[in-house]
């Protein structure tokens, strides 16, 4: 379920092209706002835990995951270089586990590891608050890559509605609306963090341990699969 | 050996009808697929090389469907007109990926950069090749498995006349190997140089097939109309109709031309030059006035 070959040329493709520049861009600024909020305000477990969930896991990781995600194929399907991909005896599924897996790799290595250096400048883990968002960065991650990979393999407006997805429904309508939390990718990856890194009152979550893990396994396998099939019937025409 | 069938194929894009009930058989050698712009020609290839379904009837590689088939793909290559193909990567990592994706190692991949001669760039950036290089490193990286069935999308768009040369020499050379080899082009020449067999598709349809000699006449034979100018319009006039080539002449007296519809193209064509030769006549233009392909293939599909 793993192709080598695809997975260097999904790394390359997505380090390479100038779309990556906010791959780094990103972590960068989470980190230099910690310093600055670090020198200022000194060491506060309340504001490390404001910053690291109000921008490092609601807005960081679900952009680098729109990026990393939707970047892994399709640029590909875009200017049809896929189809080097696809005139191969190389099982379709195959082609979208292999591109999942660089997609979550790139994520976690860009938002869980910045997230986890960030926590430790603004309060050296007090609480267990950089340990508890690292967690719920990678947790996301896995499934942030998952829903963009599909995304970016159906359709060609993936950047700007896997965009409209992060920040308007996981940013804006789950603070107003509470159904909406629920199915929130954010909200399931909190629920994990507080369980395994016994985060306290700082982490918390609307979604319950149990409900967060069913949802995130169905999302992650169901996309997946989806984009396994899909891609078995991607449609290459010409461009008459 | 393989052959390729094209079963009753149609394709609809929404309202408009790409493909139109064509019935086609590829077998080995070299064959040309014909047709002008917008013909359907692209979307026939799609649906052979199995990137796209067609909308009723079948297409199989030796009784297996094409469509949602990967397995076909250990027997056939592609390549196709557009032009992505992962510009960051040289030619040489570009082709050695296409091997290891066929189960292939560094030396399927040399042997088909050595094919196409493309060693010499061929640890240069994609992004930095010329259209015929690309066109050359996408041909190698349809070759590396040797498939028994190529399909080339306007495979020599973009190519000057050496690479043209040398492509269709490794085509014919495949070709007499046995391989079935596909092309598509909206070039009669280009179709002519290299294919024993033709097959054309106008507007979607299957117009003419078989052997290019045969089509090349139904081509040929059609009346040529010319507009000529010439130092003296009716001294010239009076010899060509006298020549059986020749059936009409009109002396447009606005455009100060005549109008001259021939019948045998060939012999019109040796026969004008030397004329006006002969009886000290100058010509100042000689012009086609309905040789474009489009009029070309609506004579042939009438016909």
């Amino acid at each position: 379920m793993y192709d080598p070959t695809v997975a260097r040329l999904t790394y390359r493709a997505l380090l390479g092209r100038r779309r990556a520049l906010i791959l780094f861009a990103l972590p960068l600024l989470l980190i230099v706002i910690s310093v600055a909020v670090r020198a200022l305000s000194g060491v506060d477990d309340q504001v490390a835990s404001d910053l690291l969930g109000g921008f490092a896991l609601a807005t960081m990781v679900p952009i680098i995951g729109v990026i990393a995600g939707t970047g892994a194929i399709g640029p590909e399907i875009d200017d049809g270089s896929v189809l080097y991909l696809l005139s191969k005896p190389v099982k379709r599924p195959t082609i979208i586990v292999t591109k999942l897996t660089v997609a979550i790799a790139v994520t976690m290595a860009f938002s869980a590891l910045p997230t986890f250096v960030a926590g430790m400048i603004l309060n050296g883990n007090g609480q267990q608050v950089a340990v508890a968002y690292t967690i719920a960065s990678l947790v996301s991650s896995i499934a942030y890559a998952a829903i963009f990979l599909l995304l970016g393999t159906i359709t060609r407006h993936a950047v700007v509605l896997g965009l409209v997805y992060a920040l308007v429904w996981e940013a804006l309508f789950g603070s107003l609306v509470a159904g909406a939390r629920t199915l929130s990718v954010q909200q399931w990856s909190l629920a994990v963090a507080h369980k395994a890194a016994d985060g306290g009152d700082l982490v918390t979550s609307d979604v319950g341990l149990p409900a967060a893990v069913i949802l995130l396994v169905v999302v992650t396998a169901g996309a997946t699969w989806y984009a396994g099939q899909k891609l078995r019937t991607l449609t290459l025409a010409g461009e008459e | 050996m393989s052959t390729l069938t094209i079963d009753h194929v149609s394709r609809w894009f929404g309202n408009v009808v790409a493909v139109n009930d064509i019935t086609m058989t590829i077998s080995p050698g070299v064959t040309g697929l014909l047709g002008p712009n917008g013909a359907g020609k692209s979307t026939l290839i799609s649906m052979m090389g199995g990137f796209l379904a067609p909308s009723t009837g079948s297409v199989s590689l030796d009784g297996r469907p094409t469509w949602r088939n990967e397995k076909i793909y250990e027997h056939l290559g592609i390549v196709p007109e557009r032009e992505g193909m992962y510009d960051f990567l040289t030619g040489r990592e570009f082709v050695v990926a296409n091997a290891e994706l066929h189960g292939l190692g560094k030396k399927a991949a040399q042997r088909a950069l050595a094919t196409v001669e493309m060693e010499y760039a061929q640890d240069r950036k994609i992004s930095t090749y010329s259209k015929g290089m690309r066109q050359r490193v996408k041909m190698a990286s349809a070759l590396v498995h040797e498939p028994s069935v190529l399909l080339l999308d306007e495979p020599f768009n973009g190519m000057d006349p050496r690479q043209r040369m040398q492509l269709m020499e490794l085509l014919r050379t495949m070709g007499d190997e046995g391989r079935t080899v596909l092309f598509s082009s909206h070039i009669l020449e280009e179709v002519e140089q290299l294919a024993s067999h033709i097959e054309v598709v106008v507007a979607g349809r299957h117009a003419a097939s078989g052997d290019f000699r045969r089509i090349r006449r139904l081509m040929t034979d059609r009346p040529h109309r010319y507009l000529v100018r010439s130092s003296d319009d009716r001294a010239l006039a009076a010899v060509l109709i006298a020549d059986p080539s020749t059936a009409g002449i009109e002396v447009d007296l606005e455009e100060g031309a005549l109008r001259i519809q021939a019948v045998d193209f060939g012999r019109f064509t040796t026969l004008l030059p030397r004329i006006a030769r002969e009886h000290g006549i100058r010509l100042l233009t000689v012009s086609p006035s309905d040789e474009s392909l489009e009029s070309v293939f609506s004579y042939l599909v009438a016909a």
